[in-house]
């Protein structure tokens, strides 16, 4: 043994013993880990977040000088970054200009003109100002030119000099240009952008107040201009700048002034990251994502894909933290861009790892313990593992050898990390694991039984068709599969799990709802229709006090004059209860109100104004800076306090100013005359704001309807995409797929078939002419006749292309009386007993017992209940009735027969006692178990056919009222009676237990194995038990399974009983109506559906209610379950689907009028439901058509009512007179 | 095994003929692996561009094309040649990759050849001659991570010698230069990237030529 195997040997051993701690202790495991994360973690609290905003210090003007280059360890509260000189000192002087007195001669252009046109004589102060040599030119930050981009700005942006910035430039500085300038407010705002804008703007930029306080604006009702002359100096001379300050307060006094001069705010700013650097890192994070999907999508056959997956990612982040929060705890900062070197690490640690560990451990047997199968995988991966993790570590041991910096920390982050992210695989994920695949173990349990009875039947026991050799096994052109168990829910469909989160969340509804709240919002804030400064306009023109300041929006009601009956505002709330006086409201009429009173602007200095870059874009200065390829990332500048300036000018000096077209310009904002105008602009935002309304509805209920499934109150109304659906049999959307298969129609009863029963092996089917003929499931050969009151047995081959029945004999047939004497002696007193003649009697017999058994199952053939009887009792006074049975040559009465019927002496049978009442009972309901045959007739005789030989093999007549529903399970019979009653026969075989064979796999979903009567065996049918008043109201449903049954009842209960000693466990109540259809298979599983359109389902251990639902206009007419939903279809002709747990409606299919019924499951995931003269198969996880298949050429007119699913995937339909046995299409393949 | 019910005509769809159709899924792996190239060549361009104070200038969509126009295009008919030459020599060799022939695996090594290029850009080395030897080191090991084929370590070596050769011609002729030239007239890590591109691209021509064999296999078998 080389060392290398010892230790291949040990790791594995140890992996062992590891796998086995984490699975036995799960939760304590993850505590443990979550601490020692989080302890791994604290560390980094202490890094600073990422985060761009500026970082403020503030220092006393007075006593600056320019912080040295070496750190200082006694100024303890300085920040780090606040050494050497700032990129540059920011002097902003502030001014604050207005016209006063205002005059009612004044123009609104006149707000803002002459205050603006102040700006150039202070420049030219400013940059002429001296102080002892010293000038602005010697001080000021010189700039060189903009940025190459930047050349659409070259005529406002100062170039090749010093850095001031103020309103001027747009004008360049030069009072001519602003002199000529027709419309100031056309140049400030044409380099504005469009839309929202988070940057700071050109006009933010050279105004240095936020927009909105300029008061530059036909509309402001202040009547004060606000804005900064911004100058940045390079080097900072205390002098000179308060040689500045005292000049500019002199010429310009600020009387009520009081700011504070004294502080020095530096502002230092973080590195920001542009797109140039963002794209490569959002390229290596997409690549990271697409990385961490594609490999955690390989996780498979686990219980929570999505929780394993969450697991994987939450392990490789969790182990970069700590990474990272052990360096720093020993004493490395990170000084790498931690988020662009993320990625990298993510890749290099990676998720294969977890990946390995999980296939490994899914690969383990299944039934084995949970431990020891984590145990298991972990010790078959143990040696590629550590060997993988060993040449990592290699690999970046080397390349911290490389001795570049930034290679060593990387290395070093990602050895820390390779270390911990083993450490969290091994302690974390396994457990989490391992907590999966017990849930999933557990989640098995209950469905191991209906999946076991999904596999492929074994090979038919030979006795039980004795006749003739078992026939070859059908190349099976199915290869349909059911999932194994615990896989399934992984196959939910995604793409209904996300629009039911949806749905339910109704998370679709509340984004639009936010969403158009926020655009709403957008919409006021930017106002893209002038709505704004409509309001604004209209508020002012309307009121006499137009500097009130009143946002227009409140619309507060004493502002307004009285009534404005043109007023078309319909936004605002109607001005009717004004105070104010009347002569008030009379000055409205004119174009301007001249009478009111006139305040003039108040300039007044507030501690807001102190700071007033503060309330600016954070981007302000990087922006400004920006622009000159100055960067400010990782530097800092110092803002020297603001110089505050007032200036008042007359009204006369405004006048002068006016510029030949503001007068012009000026009545058209505020001049009644423009009404027509205005009322345009008005209609125009109204009809924009419809268009918009409507548009917005439209796609509310497009987005309604896509993305919310559930019908909430109307169940008719279906999903878009089902209704596709609607004609299954029809070309939509798609075409479907041309079936390659053709069905088997199993041609011979002569009548419409009622009743239809099928065990695999064997089909029985009943028409109304009460024929009983046997079927063989696998070819379609017809096995057995059993004509409707008569004994008589036919060939058993070939017939179902020949009608054996009456249809061969002509009406002349002479009736054979030469019996068998032990029939006569049977039934000495009909001479009649083999009634296969043409005789129109059996028909109209059983055209009255057409009607029950038929809707009996439906639910609401009970009210013809006494009817019925009624029509019989009157058929049984007929004398007419005269059959004659010619005894087919074909078979005489084989010996074999004859000693079933007659041998045993013991056996009840004998005494078939035929009345003439009995013959013309129909078959109400049929049972087929191991080649026996239990009809239920309408006189309330229960009969047991030998399903091969065609015999009568026991009868028992103890109840009187017709047999509404018959329960076969093992060697018991339940029969429902119409009154009511409940009767519990037992199937007795004189013939020691020992030697039943058991025949058949266990059935598909509530078949157990079933002992094979052999025709030698005496069977005798005793009633054991009557329950008399099983309901108060007649019977509907009766269903049997896992050793209960249960019956439902028009009195709105669904009972349980044991089938052992028809004990009544339960007394299910819950419906509002006659129950309907019930359903339950092996695992205990009951629903049941009423009249009342409701679905219920219920704990049948406990009695309890888990659910219901209401899901159909109308009867419920039948109800399957699956492992994952419940369908269940209605009289109202829609199959609808739920999920089993949450009850919630998946999708519905609708089916064509009368097929409504006829719906089958074949696998989980396949519903075969009836058509018009088709089958269709949907997928049910998806609601989506497979395919259809066509039962014959020109049947159309025909409906399928009902269907039965074999165990072999096949599916027998009652279509007319016919049975068609169709296979489940080959092109249904699996995939693994 | 898993296993489902499936329905192959409605999974498959109508573009079966179409991607089994021969020339069809060549043009459509040529035009996918243009724009896996196109794209890359342009975010790696990003990275090369040193970077600039600006914080948003105006100009952000002309510094993302700030290099000539016919960088992306070049570089997006060489990865789509290669990404196609690289399962054709597999076939005419005989000798299919094996080696972890999944889409994860395929993302993990273009993430490593971005890190690459990214070290190659950002990261401040000694001298050239350690720059380069670690991007060597570094393209050798995603070789030997992602392909460990001597026919794609052939041919990866072939292509990156040709294109450094038609970069200092190009350089040559004064087409475009290098800031600092170390290697006659271009940097010496070229051949590295150059070599750890051909990988990257090989490995994703491969993955995608391997459905157009799963898809045609499909259709042999179904026939």
């Amino acid at each position: 043994m080389t060392v290398r195997e010892r230790l291949r040997q040990n790791i594995s051993a140890a992996f062992y013993r590891h796998g086995l701690l984490c699975a036995s202790y799960p939760v304590p495991i993850i505590l443990f880990t979550s601490v020692s994360i989080l302890t791994c973690c604290y560390p980094l609290l202490k890094l600073p977040l990422p985060g761009t905003g500026p970082v403020e210090f503030t220092t006393g003007a007075k006593d600056y000088s320019v912080p040295s280059h070496e750190p200082q360890g006694d100024l303890g509260e300085r920040p780090d970054w606040y050494q050497g000189p700032p990129v540059a000192y920011i002097q902003q002087v502030l001014v604050k200009a207005a016209v006063s007195p205002w005059d009612s001669s004044l123009v609104p252009v006149d707000v803002f003109r002459s205050p603006l046109g102040r700006v150039f004589s202070l420049l030219e102060e400013i940059r002429n100002h001296v102080y002892t040599d010293r000038s602005l030119e010697t001080l000021c930050l010189q700039v060189t030119e903009l940025l190459p981009g930047l050349r659409r700005m070259q005529s406002i942006l100062p170039e090749h000099g010093c850095l001031l910035v103020s309103p001027g430039n747009y004008w360049q500085n030069r009072r001519d240009l602003f002199d000529s300038d027709p419309d100031i407010l056309k140049t400030v705002h044409q380099h504005e952008p469009k839309g929202i804008h988070t940057s700071a703007t050109l006009k933010d930029l050279l105004f240095g107040v936020p927009g909105k306080n300029t008061g530059v604006s036909l509309y402001s009702r202040k009547r004060v201009v606000t804005y900064t002359i911004t100058i940045a100096l390079s080097s900072y001379d205390a002098r000179f700048v308060a040689s500045l300050r005292a000049r500019l307060k002199q010429l310009h006094p600020s009387v009520n002034c009081t700011l504070r001069e004294d502080h020095m705010v530096h502002v230092h700013f973080k590195e920001e990251i542009g797109i140039a650097e963002l794209i490569p890192l959002v390229t290596t994070y997409i690549i990271l994502f697409a990385y961490i999907y594609f490999s955690t999508r390989k996780i498979d056959m686990v219980k929570s894909k999505w929780g394993l997956a969450l697991a994987a990612v939450v392990t490789v982040l969790s182990s970069l933290l700590m990474s990272v929060g052990l360096c720093t705890l020993f004493g490395l900062t990170p000084t790498l861009n931690g988020g662009s070197i993320f990625p990298y690490l993510v890749v290099v640690i990676g998720l294969e790892n977890v990946l390995v560990l999980t296939k490994s451990v899914v690969s383990t047997p299944v039934d084995l313990e949970v431990k020891l199968r984590i145990a298991q995988g972990l010790s078959s991966e143990s040696w590629s593992i550590m060997k993988n993790m060993a040449t990592e570590l290699v690999i970046i041991l080397i390349g911290y050898f490389t001795l570049v910096p930034a290679i060593q920390e990387f290395c070093l982050f990602a050895v820390v990390g390779l270390v911990s992210d083993f450490f969290l695989q091994m302690f974390f994920f396994t457990t989490v694991l391992s907590i999966d695949i017990r849930r999933m173990e557990l989640a098995d349990l209950n469905r191991r039984l209906p999946a076991e009875a999904g596999m492929p039947p074994p090979p038919k026991p030979g006795p039980l068709r004795p006749r003739e050799a078992p026939p070859p096994p059908r190349p099976s052109p199915h290869t349909i599969t059911l999932q194994a168990p615990a896989f399934r829910n992984l196959r939910l469909p995604k793409r209904l799990r996300v629009v039911y989160f949806l749905a339910r969340t109704r998370l679709a509804q509340r984004i639009i709802m936010v969403g158009t709240v926020i655009w709403i919002g957008i919409l006021v804030y930017t106002d893209p229709a002038g709505l704004r400064t409509y309001l604004a306009a209209q508020v002012s023109e309307q009121s006499p006090l137009g500097e009130a300041g009143l946002p227009p929006h409140l619309g507060v009601a004493p502002v307004f004059p009285g009534g404005d009956p043109t007023s078309t505002l319909s936004v605002l709330p109607a001005p009717e209860p004004t105070p104010l006086p009347e002569n008030q409201s009379q000055g409205h009429g004119a174009s301007r109100p001249g009478g009111a009173p006139l305040t003039s602007p108040q300039i007044s200095w507030g501690s807001e104004d102190e700071e007033v870059w503060r309330r600016l874009s954070f981007r302000y200065w990087p922006s400004l800076f920006s622009y000159y390829n100055i960067t400010l990332a990782k530097r800092y500048i110092s803002i020297l306090p603001v110089i505050p300036v007032t200036l008042h000018l007359n009204p006369q000096e405004a006048i002068e100013m006016r510029h030949p077209q503001d007068t012009q310009h000026a009545p058209r904002s505020s001049a009644k005359t423009t009404d027509l105008q205005t009322d345009l602009t008005l209609y125009k935002v109204a009809a924009l704001g419809l268009f918009a309304g409507v548009v917005l509805v439209l796609l509310l209920f497009c987005l309604y309807r896509v993305l919310c499934p559930r019908n909430y109150g109307q169940n008719g109304v279906q999903h878009g995409r089902r209704r596709r659906g609607d004609l299954p049999c029809d070309e939509y959307g798609y075409s479907p797929p041309v079936s390659e298969i053709s069905p088997l129609l199993l041609r011979g009863h002569s009548m419409d078939i009622e009743c239809l029963a099928s065990d695999g092996m064997l089909l029985a089917s009943c028409c109304l002419a009460g024929q009983i003929r046997v079927w063989d499931a696998q070819t379609g050969d017809c096995l057995t006749v059993i004509p409707n009151n008569g004994l008589r047995r036919s060939s058993s081959s070939g017939c179902w292309e020949h009608r054996d029945g009456w249809d061969s004999l002509t009406p002349t047939c002479e009736p054979d009386y030469n019996e068998p004497p032990l029939r006569r002696r049977v039934t000495p007193s009909r001479p009649t007993l083999f009634g296969d003649q043409p005789d129109l009697t059996p028909l109209i017999d059983t055209n009255f017992g057409e009607l029950p058994p038929s809707h009996t199952t439906v639910g609401f053939g009970f009210d013809f209940g006494g009817l019925v009887e009624k029509a019989y009792k009157e058929h049984e006074a007929s004398p007419t009735m005269h059959f004659t049975a010619p005894t087919p040559p074909v078979t005489p009465a084989p010996p074999q027969r004859r000693r079933s019927l007659g041998d045993p002496p013991v056996a009840p049978p004998e005494r078939i006692n035929v009345s003439p009442g009995e013959w013309d009972s129909s078959v109400w309901s049929l049972e087929l178990r191991g080649n026996l045959i239990a009809a239920g007739r309408s006189s309330g005789k229960l009969e047991l056919w030998d399903a091969v030989e065609g015999t009568l093999r026991c009868c028992n007549e103890d109840g009187s009222s017709g047999i509404t529903a018959l329960a076969f399970l093992n060697n018991r019979i339940v029969a429902a009676r119409l009154n009511g009653s409940l009767d519990f026969f037992t199937v007795d075989i004189n013939k020691p237990l020992g030697l039943l064979q058991y025949r058949g796999p266990p059935g598909r979903a509530s078949l157990p194995s079933s002992p094979c009567y052999s025709s030698e065996d005496v069977i005798s049918c005793q009633l054991t038990r009557s329950v008399q008043c099983a309901h108060q109201k007649p019977i509907t449903v009766l269903r049997a399974a896992a050793g209960r049954v249960v019956t439902g009842s028009q009195d709105h209960t669904v009972r349980v009983y044991r089938l052992e000693d028809s004990c009544c466990l339960f007394t299910l109540q819950g419906h509002s109506g006659g129950i309907t259809a019930i359903y339950i298979d092996q695992t205990m599983v009951l629903a049941s559906g009423g009249q009342d359109g409701a679905i219920c389902l219920w704990d049948v251990l406990t009695g309890s209610r888990v659910s219901h639902v209401y899901g159909h206009r109308g009867d419920v007419t039948s109800l399957v379950c699956t492992n994952s939903c419940v369908i269940s279809s209605g009289l109202d002709d829609l199959i609808c689907i739920w999920d089993r747990s949450t009850g919630i409606k998946l999708y519905s299919i609708q089916q064509e009028v009368g097929c409504g019924s006829s719906l089958g499951v074949i696998s989980d995931s396949l519903l075969v439901t009836g058509g018009h003269g088709c089958v269709s198969f949907w997928d049910l996880n998806y609601g989506d058509l497979l395919q259809t298949v066509y039962l014959g050429q020109n049947s159309e007119g025909q409906h399928v009512r009902q269907l039965l699913v074999l165990d072999n995937a096949a599916i027998v339909c009652d279509f007319g007179s016919e049975l068609s046995l169709v296979y489940v299409p080959s092109v249904l393949e699996k995939l693994d | 095994a898993t296993a489902d019910v499936q329905f192959k005509p409605s999974r498959r769809g109508p573009y079966i003929s179409v991607i089994t159709n021969r020339t069809t899924n060549l043009l459509i792996r040529g035009t996918m692996l243009f724009g896996v190239g196109v794209f890359l060549a342009l975010v790696l361009n990003l990275l090369q561009v040193q970077r600039n104070v600006t914080l948003f200038p105006p100009d952000v969509i002309s510094s993302i094309f700030s290099s000539a126009w016919w960088v992306p295009p070049c570089c997006g008919t060489a990865s789509a040649l290669i990404g196609l030459l690289y399962p054709c020599i597999d076939r005419r060799l005989g000798e299919p990759h094996k080696l972890k022939r999944e889409w994860s695996s395929v993302m993990r090594c273009v993430a490593v050849f971005v890190g690459i290029n990214h070290a190659s850009a950002k990261v401040d080395f000694a001298n050239n001659v350690q720059l380069s030897l670690t991007l060597a080191a570094l393209s050798v090991g995603l070789w030997w991570t992602f392909d460990r084929s001597r026919s794609g370590f052939g041919l990866g070596v072939a292509i990156a010698l040709l294109a450094t050769l038609a970069t200092q011609l190009l350089v040559y002729n004064g087409v475009f230069q290098y800031t600092s030239p170390d290697f006659l007239y271009i940097r010496s890590w070229l051949p590295c990237i150059f070599f750890a591109g051909v990988i990257t691209m090989g490995n994703i021509g491969r993955q995608l030529a391997l459905y157009e064999c799963k898809v045609v296999q499909e259709k042999i078998h179904q026939d």
